[in-house]
């Protein structure tokens, strides 16, 4: 059958990286453009109403002696309980998340629970994301009226199996699993009490058992499945109050851990098959160029080199095993062309940037309230900085690698993405086959941060069409090198922020920013200022600008609280009482901010050439306050002595996983503070690997992060990104507190030795 | 040209060109994929093994140096029966592994420190532990090699 259900929505075009620069990098915001429509609604019909989809979920899950409860989860004979997420786990322990999600709602037993990853296929597209990008991502919370079977179909079509966004638990989770396990806890009960003959007021079920303490009957889940199964679901069932949990909140360990000890886990490069070959590929140096010539005869020369492909702007050679096509790779003199731009580079696009703002004319405004009246009142003290920030490599460990085989006119592959439908649909377009003639098998992935999006990942379509061409299977492999020079990076960005202050309050506050994407929507301004204007000014690079862990968060929380911090010394008050005097009283951003200043012991006394910083961004849902203690070394390289973090997600559904996602983000983002720059000189990348792009290493990462959450129960939010941006800004204003020297552009490392 | 060595205690011959780094060799060769690539300039520390018990970033070292000696990979830390090693519990019992993939080379360098100095430091894990985590799982890394040899932790990192 056709994986598109509906033949009048149009898959996604997934254009050639080339094709339009312009609008590459910017795929969430198509996305939300895509989703505009689909607001409210009752959320639980997404999963029931659309019976072709739950048909063939059934079919692909189900099977001998189990029981699938539409394509979320199953129940089998001995009474283990499969669910199946349509979100790959690159680390992030979402997965284990959403069992402890749908496993507390189903009263399961969770040593009986398994979680899989759901197959690549339309059927496991995700309404709930659809529904749960947009309301919060713009804010816009407005009722709709699109039925829910037309956002299942538009969720296939668009199509959503995206990892992203710090999406899995507060909308997958949230909407879906929570909700699928109540109804099929509902329905095992109704098939109980018809089997005991009894009222289903008088049943309780635990540990996957049903009981009725009456007569002292029990029937295991297993035994009631194959019934409950039969039942219609409950569209919208009660489901339970924060008091009766008894999995959601707990630390329970993650299940993919033992297989990450013992070298047993089988990453996307790990894959392996019979008589497969191993290749390498070097893409134009400068980003747009293309391939002009290659003599392939050196390669071949190379013992173990069995072939030499010419693509529009790379070259692959493909051996028997890695190492022989690196040489035979290395050994070829290919002429590429710079696309016409060798006039790029760093200085070159800050100054142009530069220049856009200085030209006043905005591309996007956000904001409320007389900016330019403020700044023009009598009394008013005005305050402006610039700030830079240069393009980021996402640095995930394990390389790409992606195994490809063409075989009866239809394309496997093997290999971890962060949407397993884009790989598809992209994967088909490049190779010019059907989306049913591609099967993609996910695999584990050794980290992603935003790299994995299919839609901006060539080695798709370089499998695709290398895969065509050989008769046996082909794991291509991209080196370091070739990871950190054809990256799709956080934006190379600039900002000029102005502010008024008058008796130490903020009267008015402008943030010009120029960089490829607008960030209106996506990042909140959380001050209450009388007046407030954020303006997006266009700047495209030859570069393609991906998302990268927490997007637009990073900058936009760099300029805005390092900029809080000198606001606050211009008014000669505390940066701590400054930003709280700023926030609503009462908000949830106060409560976190207090927290996070009295777990750091905010105001008490340090050694000499020790300073403390604080930051505080909303990202994803979730609002997190960072405070970290910093010196400088002899060498000026800044030394991290302690971390603190508060974070208020609404509710932790893993406190230990949670834990690790806002301590991870955190050193994440200080890595990027201190070190990380992907510069330009002649349109190419000039860093090559690790030792020019340097990572933060344990003996520079606090040696504890103290990670504090507030149950607010406020909506779900995000864990896997928010933890991030407050970090260097926090890190920051503690060197400018240290040191009396404020950086505005990073990292930090180049400006302190400067 | 066949090179003799022993993995995790038994004897194998491989033929191979001689300049292949045994990274490569352990992965295609022996299709051994618990060691990882991660940038092969020996910067990263995904690849490291064991050589004759010494850390090694098996990326950058050549398979010709390896004939006669005794390799040690992620696969053999294991006793006979299965049982983990310490490191290996320890990193479970901390929850330590995110994306998980670099943390077989972490718990290379780990052991291959604690075997060399018994009970680390802070400072002696600083020094040793050079190995790149991109999830910032260090505080976890540290509380569990802490662990790993009945030291107690700072608070912090659940």
């Amino acid at each position: 059958m056709a994986d598109n259900p509906n033949p009048n929505v149009d898959l996604p075009e997934t254009a050639s990286p080339e094709a339009k620069p312009k609008k590459k990098g910017i795929k969430r915001r198509i996305f939300l453009a895509g989703s505009a429509l689909v607001v409210g609604g009752g959320i639980f019909g997404v999963w029931w109403s659309d019976s072709s989809a739950k048909a063939r979920g059934k079919a692909l899950i189900g099977g001998e002696g189990k029981q699938a409860f539409g394509s979320v989860m199953t129940i089998a004979e001995d009474d283990t309980v499969t669910v199946y997420s349509p979100h790959i786990d690159f680390g992030q322990g979402s997965q284990t998340a959403l069992g402890q999600m749908l496993a507390d709602e189903l009263d399961a037993d969770w040593d009986k629970v398994r979680i899989e990853q759901a197959p690549a296929d339309f059927a496991f597209a995700n309404s709930a994301l659809a529904k749960g990008f947009l309301p919060t991502m713009t804010g816009d919370f407005a009722a709709g009226l699109i039925p829910d079977a037309v956002i299942g179909m538009m969720a296939r079509a668009m199509p959503l199996m995206i990892t992203g966004g710090s999406s899995a638990v507060r909308f997958t989770g949230e909407v879906a699993m929570r909700r699928t396990g109540a109804a099929v806890r509902a329905a095992l009960l109704a098939e109980a009490a018809d089997r005991l003959g009894v009222p289903v007021s008088e049943l309780t079920a635990g540990e996957s058992l049903v009981t009725h303490a009456k007569s002292g009957k029990s029937l295991r889940y297993g035994e009631l499945a194959a019934g409950a199964a039969g039942r219609s679901l409950e569209r919208d069932p009660v489901l339970k109050s924060r008091d009766q949990w008894k999995l959601i909140g707990q630390p329970v360990v993650r299940r993919d851990i033992p297989s990450k000890v013992d070298g047993s886990a089988v990453y996307g490069i790990d894959f392996t098959l019979p008589d497969m070959r191993v290749a390498t590929i070097a893409a134009a140096p400068v980003r747009g160029g293309k391939l002009e010539s290659v003599d392939e005869a050196p390669a071949l020369a190379v013992k173990g080199v069995e072939k030499v492909v010419k693509l529009p702007d790379a070259v692959i050679v493909v051996a028997k095993g890695y190492w022989q096509a690196k040489k035979g790779l290395e050994a070829l003199s290919p002429k590429f062309s710079d696309g016409g731009h060798a006039a790029v580079s760093t200085p070159a696009i800050y100054a142009a940037q530069g220049k856009l703002m200085a030209g006043g004319k905005a591309d996007a405004e956000g904001g409320s309230g007389d900016v330019d009246g403020a700044f023009g009142a009598a009394g008013a003290k005005l305050v402006e900085a610039e700030y830079r920030v240069p393009f980021l490599h996402h640095a995930m460990m394990e390389p790409f690698a992606l195994t490809g085989h063409f075989k009866d006119g239809t394309l496997h592959l093997w290999g971890g993405m962060q949407d397993p439908l884009t790989t598809r649909t992209k994967a088909a377009k490049a190779a010019g086959l059907e989306v049913d003639k591609v099967v993609f098998t996910p695999m584990i992935m050794g980290g992603g941060f935003g790299r994995r999006f299919p839609d901006l990942v060539e080695i798709i379509d370089q499998v695709a069409v290398l895969a065509k061409q050989v008769p046996y299977p082909v794991k291509l492999v991209w080196s370091r090198e070739e990871e950190l020079t054809h990256g799709t990076y956080r934006p190379q960005s600039s900002a000029r922020l102005k502010a008024s202050l008058k008796d130490g309050q903020i009267t008015a506050m402008r943030i010009d920013y120029a960089q490829s994407g607008n960030a209106e929507g996506e990042v909140p301004f959380i001050y209450n200022l009388p007046a407030t204007s954020r303006r997006h000014f266009a700047y495209q690079s030859n570069q393609i600008d991906g998302p990268w862990r927490s997007v637009n968060a990073t900058q936009l929380g760099f300029y805005t609280e390092s900029f809080m911090d000198e606001l606050a010394q211009a008014a000669g008050e505390d940066p701590y009482r400054f930003r709280r005097k700023h926030l609503a009283e009462g908000s949830r951003h106060v409560a976190v901010l207090d927290a996070v200043a009295k777990r750091a012991g905010w105001g008490s006394p340090l050694p000499v050439g020790t300073g403390r910083g604080i930051a505080i961004v909303e990202s994803f849902g979730t609002i997190v306050a960072e405070v970290i203690e910093a010196s400088v070394r002899d060498d000026g390289s800044p030394k991290v002595l302690k971390a603190y973090a508060v974070v208020d997600c609404g509710t932790t559904i893993n406190p230990l996983n949670a834990d690790a996602q806002i301590m991870g983000g955190l050193i994440m983002g200080l890595s990027s503070a201190i070190g990380e720059a992907v510069t330009l000189e002649k349109g190419a990348v000039v860093q090559s690997n690790f030792g020019d792009y340097p990572i933060l290493r344990l003996a520079d990462a606090p040696p504890a992060v103290d990670v504090h959450f507030i149950e607010s129960g406020a909506q779900t939010g995000g864990i896997g990104e928010p933890g991030l941006p407050p970090a260097s800004p926090a890190l920051a204003n503690a060197l400018a507190a240290a040191t009396g020297k404020r950086i505005r552009n990073l990292p930090l490392l180049t400006q302190a030795k400067a | 040209m066949a090179i003799a060595f022993s993995v995790n205690g038994k004897q194998v011959e491989v033929e191979a060109e001689a300049d292949t780094p045994l990274l490569w060799v352990l992965r295609d060769d022996l299709g051994m994929t618990g060691t990882k690539f991660g940038c092969g300039i020996a910067a990263c520390g995904a690849c490291s093994v064991h050589v004759d018990g010494a850390v090694t970033r098996s990326c950058s070292v050549p398979l010709s140096d390896i004939a006669g000696k005794a390799v040690t990979t992620i696969e053999g830390l294991k006793a006979a029966d299965g049982t983990l090693h310490k490191v290996q519990q320890a990193w479970i019992d901390a929850q330590v592994p995110q994306c998980g993939y670099c943390q077989s080379g972490q718990i290379m360098a780990a052991v291959a420190l604690i075997e060399k100095v018994g009970s680390p430091t802070d400072a002696q894990i600083d020094e040793a532990m050079t190995n790149i985590c991109r999830c910032g799982t260090y505080p976890r890394i540290r509380k569990a090699i802490l662990a790993a040899t009945a030291q107690a932790a700072q608070q912090g990192d659940a």
